[in-house]
């Protein structure tokens, strides 16, 4: 009250400070801001400068310049590596969307034991990379899985053995992950059905249009949010795919299922030459910013201009 | 206040009782049946000594076993003793000052003049002082054959490696896997390291693992070594298990003829009954050549703040290389025992073609000796690719090559 009677130029001098408007939350937020900071800002910075060195067991600053970069990409199993999941990504990225988004269209059509169906297929996601990896590797093994079932049903000629192909074997692990994933995708694409209004519907069909065009041409433009909520999701899980790679093949047939990540840690630890895995593991953040930074100038960018 | 003083009290009631029964937490990767049963050898002999054993068995092969116990020493949560392979791995763990010096117990139990071949106790020493016990001598250059395999297949047992080859289309026919491989990386190499002494002799094998000559890696005897490789790649072909046991089951069960496996394989022999000369028979050297590598396992004691433990440690030092326990551990694990003067008469016929071997001095420093876990790692990548795929032995030569020149 004061403040408003105060004359123009008294407000002009007490105007706050912005630093110290919500001074209680800012202080709330200092140790998160610090985590970030140290945690995960300064050991990017420590393991980016670390990468220009020769460690190996422990960590030591004898600068190399670019040799370990250099090695990196004279090595047939990072170049193996970086093609499997580039492969691994493009396919799991539109395989669980669109099976996410049907699964999630299939059970918006008011169905019975809707309920059950949801849980029938979000479970998968309540187990563990492992699990799901040691599961499948049993179910695609050709001596006690799937294989030798159908032949057991009497198709005696039936093969399907992927993971013990060279060829194939990526494709295995894709059904496993897709099988893991895609039920999570399906309740986030549900929840942004179920934000869709009644009305929009109603308005559809008012004007005659069939329900495959409207989902196409009304329903998915409208849940872009849920759309980028989805694809960070599915992205952050496949730069990260490790876990399931080690269950389910460990990198074979030879080295025909190594994924970036297991090429990190293995030779961090196994090889003992940290400068080795640093180079690899700043490899992997300079190819996750390629795609982000343009992504989040696109998105942020342009939202504050206009 | 009162909360304090009760944890005190309770601080005080454990430090008492641990001073008389010291708990040491041992990790080691002996997981198959065979090395299980000789690691209780250990942990009976020190449990009988009035101490607990705390077994930390770590599943999944040194690879996966490695990076968490270097990681628990690194991070400040030390075990009291772990097993590792001696060599390269520890040097930078040494070098920090994170491995207790065994030097005193080393001159007190004279280990300078009892452990044979020397070169064991080299590996464990670094400018001088002592940081490992050496437990036991594994060799790698062996070829495990299955009596049942070649009695279905109607052919007699080979002596050799050049034989097994000549055999193996009579194995294929009878519907059996000629030679039964793990996909496993380090199962790769080791297969590719016998076939190397067999094939290449010890000349060349010595100039290239030892020296880093990579000329000769590059050359005519490396040549016809990766042929061979070639080879045994397609007798392996439809192998598809993954531990190295899995495919010693193989061989017990008569469904492969043969493995190309270290000398550990015997414990497995052992644990399923088999008796040699009988039911399997096994060709070191692959029956070519003579040779054994002495690589093996050693227990390292990471540095303790607490001198009850360290007093502790050194004890179980002591213990680890006395005479009985060496020759009931390595019994029951199908290893060489690391003492020239103990008494092995209750050894199989394996064993004792092994001591013969190592008595005449037909031995060599192992690869985990001469070459960092970089380039071993590098190797093996290169063998699970190699093996497992369809490289040609030239390329295949040509990188094994640039491996060699490239590492220190």
């Amino acid at each position: 009250m004061t403040t408003t009677l105060a004359p123009p130029q008294a407000r002009a001098a007490k105007r706050p400070v912005r630093l110290f408007r919500n001074l209680m939350s800012k202080i709330a937020l200092v140790p998160m801001i610090l985590t970030a900071l140290v945690i995960f800002v300064g050991g990017t910075a420590w393991t980016v400068v670390y990468s220009f060195t020769n460690s190996r067991l422990l960590p030591r600053l004898e600068f190399v310049g670019f040799d370990q970069y250099e090695r990196l990409w004279s090595t047939a199993r990072w170049i193996v590596s970086i093609q499997n999941l580039a492969l691994y990504g493009f396919l799991s990225m539109i395989l669980s969307l669109v099976i996410g988004f049907t699964l999630a269209a299939l059970l918006d059509r008011k169905i019975r034991f809707e309920g059950a169906f949801r849980t029938i297929f979000l479970y998968p996601f309540a187990l563990s990379f492992v699990v799901t990896g040691v599961a499948w590797q049993w179910i695609l093994n050709p001596d006690f899985g799937l294989q030798n079932l159908v032949r057991e049903w009497g198709w005696t000629s039936f093969t399907f053995n992927p993971l013990n192909d060279p060829d194939t074997v990526m494709f295995g692990l894709l059904i496993a992950g897709i099988w893991q994933g895609s039920g999570l995708i399906m309740c986030i694409m549900l929840a942004g059905l179920r934000g869709i209004d009644e009305d929009i519907w109603k308005a559809a069909r008012v004007d005659g249009i069939g329900t495959v065009k409207t989902y196409v041409r009304i329903i998915i433009p409208m849940m872009r949010p849920v759309f980028v909520t989805a694809l960070v999701l599915i992205a952050s899980g496949i730069i990260k795919l490790y876990d399931l790679v080690v269950a389910q093949t460990n990198g074979g047939p030879g080295i025909s299922s190594e994924v970036p990540a297991k090429y990190v840690i293995d030779y961090m630890f196994r090889a003992q030459n940290l400068g080795q895995g640093f180079a690899a593991s700043t490899m992997m953040l300079v190819s996750v910013l390629i795609i982000l930074v343009p992504w989040a100038y696109l998105e942020f960018g342009g939202k504050k201009r206009g | 206040m009162k909360l304090t003083t009760k944890l005190l009290a309770a601080t005080c009631i454990v430090s008492a009782s641990a001073a008389s029964a010291i708990e040491l937490e041992v990790t080691h990767w002996w997981t198959s049946g065979g090395e299980a049963a000789a690691v209780t050898k250990f942990a009976e002999a020190w449990n009988a000594t009035g101490n607990t054993w705390l077994d930390g068995a770590i599943a999944g092969s040194g690879g996966t076993a490695r990076p968490i116990i270097i990681s628990r020493i690194l991070g400040g949560d030390p075990m009291a003793a772990t097993q590792l392979n001696h060599g390269r791995q520890a040097e930078e763990l040494i070098e920090a000052g994170l491995m207790l010096d065994l030097t005193e117990v080393a001159e007190a139990g004279n280990w300078a003049e009892i452990v044979n071949p020397p070169s064991l106790l080299d590996s464990c020493t670094l400018d001088g002082r002592i940081y490992c016990v050496p437990v036991n001598i594994h060799s790698t250059q062996w070829l495990w054959l299955s009596h049942a395999a070649y009695e279905t297949a109607g052919v007699p047992v080979p002596t050799n490696w050049t034989e097994f080859v000549d055999t193996a289309p009579a194995l294929r026919e009878a519907g059996l896997q000629p030679l039964a491989m793990g996909q496993q990386g380090w199962q790769q190499n080791l297969a590719f390291g016998a076939i190397t002494l067999a094939v290449a002799g010890l000349e060349p094998w010595s100039e290239v693992t030892i020296n880093k000559n990579a000329e000769v890696a590059a050359g005519p005897e490396y040549a016809a070594v990766f042929e061979a490789v070639v080879d045994a790649r397609e007798l392996a072909r439809g192998s598809n298990v993954q531990d190295w046991n899995q495919a010693t089951n193989m061989v017990i069960t008569g469904t492969a003829g043969a493995q190309l496996m270290g000398d550990w394989a015997q414990g497995e022999f052992a644990v399923a009954g088999l008796e040699e000369g009988v039911d399997y028979s096994c060709l070191p050297g692959l029956g070519l050549n003579a040779i054994l590598d002495t690589g093996g396992d050693a227990f390292y004691f990471p540095v303790n703040r607490s001198p009850e433990i360290t007093a502790a440690q050194l004890e179980l030092a002591a213990l680890l290389i006395s005479p009985e326990v060496q020759v009931d551990f390595n019994l029951a694990k199908g290893s060489l025992p690391v003492r020239g003067d103990i008494d092995m008469a209750s050894a199989n016929g394996c064993m004792q073609q092994g001591l013969e071997i190592l008595a005449s001095g037909g031995v060599l420093p192992s690869g985990d000796q001469s070459l960092t876990p970089d380039s071993q790692t590098q190797i093996e990548d290169l063998m699970a690719e190699f093996w497992s795929g369809s490289m040609s032995a030239a390329d295949a030569q040509a990188r094994y090559a640039s491996i060699i020149a490239s590492a220190d």
